[in-house]
């Protein structure tokens, strides 16, 4: 594709994204979502991130892998668990990275 | 609380995400250099579609030579989640000019959303809410600016074991887990975590959307078992 036929996909690809995220700020006071929708709400980004992460963790180039192949598994289990004792986002990032890098070392 | 410091507290609680995002910015920018994106189109995506993942995928699709319909709708699908932030953020905008709505929509991402609704929650009422969300939704599109620029500038020079490509997996790790503190919460992110495994063959990520779909459906389900 030519530099100007992709910066058009961008902008296609932009004014849809934009199109979701104003979406509901745009209807507030017009629309009433269904209450089934306001249930669901708290849940989506839990489901989406997580849907997005956990194969990162546990997929190896499609293939499942949680062996001492695959560090990215045992670096997001100490993330997590970082995460789920200090709740601090900084701290988990960072253990992740130092995970990463001593086992890279060690393997 | 003035505008000032609600715009200082919105950016102050959006820095820790950036340990994350500026690597994944870079990473960002050597994948879209690798599919072959010219570096011109490769920093104009980050301010024209302005969607991590999403940018992560479209570069990918790009590369790989998919059908210009299939990208945009495979990036429509991977942002749907913004949907439901805008119509969560929705109450605290609503007596907003417009030009303010246009601007947070712009700004709306799953670091800025996170960043800044513990604070949108405890504030709702405060008139300046809204510069909370502004700041932390502009520090993230600066830094990410920053970043993909770097990426496309100077990312192939970096050594590859690094790990720089396993930060959007660890910030999303940060945003969720202190997220999950209810067993129908934690029932959503299994569900949604294991149908994304199985169905990972599914062609350009469709198996995405429906592991989504399963979390939401798992979780909105056991919240009713659980209140009755």
């Amino acid at each position: 594709m030519s530099q100007t036929a992709l910066i058009l996909l961008w902008i296609a690809c932009g004014a849809l994204t934009f199109a979701i995220r104003y979406s509901f700020i745009a209807l507030e006071g017009h629309y009433q979502p269904p209450s089934w929708f306001i249930r669901w709400l708290p849940f989506v980004p839990i489901a989406a991130l997580t849907a997005i992460t956990v194969p990162e963790l546990l997929l190896v180039a499609g293939q499942f892998d949680v062996g001492t192949s695959n560090p990215r598994f045992w670096v997001g289990l100490v993330a997590i668990a970082v995460a789920a004792r200090w709740k601090n986002t900084l701290l988990t990032i960072a253990s992740g990275f130092v995970a990463f890098w001593i086992l890279n070392w060690l393997l | 609380m003035t505008p000032a410091s609600a715009f200082l507290l919105g950016v102050r609680a959006l820095l820790p995400m950036l340990l994350g995002v500026i690597p994944f910015g870079i990473i960002y920018g050597v994948v879209a250099l690798a599919s072959g994106i010219p570096p011109l189109a490769a920093v104009l995506m980050s301010s024209l579609v302005f969607a991590g993942s999403a940018q992560f995928l479209l570069a990918q699709l790009v590369g790989a030579g998919a059908p210009v319909l299939l990208a945009v709708g495979a990036v429509g699908l991977i942002n749907l989640r913004h949907a439901l932030y805008s119509a969560s953020v929705a109450p605290v905008l609503h007596a907003l000019p417009r030009r303010w709505k246009l601007l947070l929509a712009y700004l709306l991402t799953d670091e800025a959303y996170a960043a800044a609704i513990p604070h949108l929650l405890r504030e709702p009422r405060s008139p300046f809410a809204h510069w909370i969300l502004f700041g932390a939704g502009f520090a993230l599109w600066a830094g990410w600016q920053l970043a993909t620029l770097a990426g496309v500038l100077i990312g192939a020079q970096l050594p590859a074991d690094l790990g720089l490509d396993f930060a959007l997996p660890l910030t999303f790790i940060a945003i969720v887990v202190p997220l999950i503190d209810s067993r129908p919460r934690l029932i959503a992110a299994l569900t949604a975590g294991a149908t994304a495994v199985l169905l990972v063959a599914m062609p350009y990520k469709t198996g995405l959307f429906v592991a989504v779909l399963a979390g939401l459906v798992a979780g909105a389900f056991m919240q009713r078992r659980g209140s009755r």
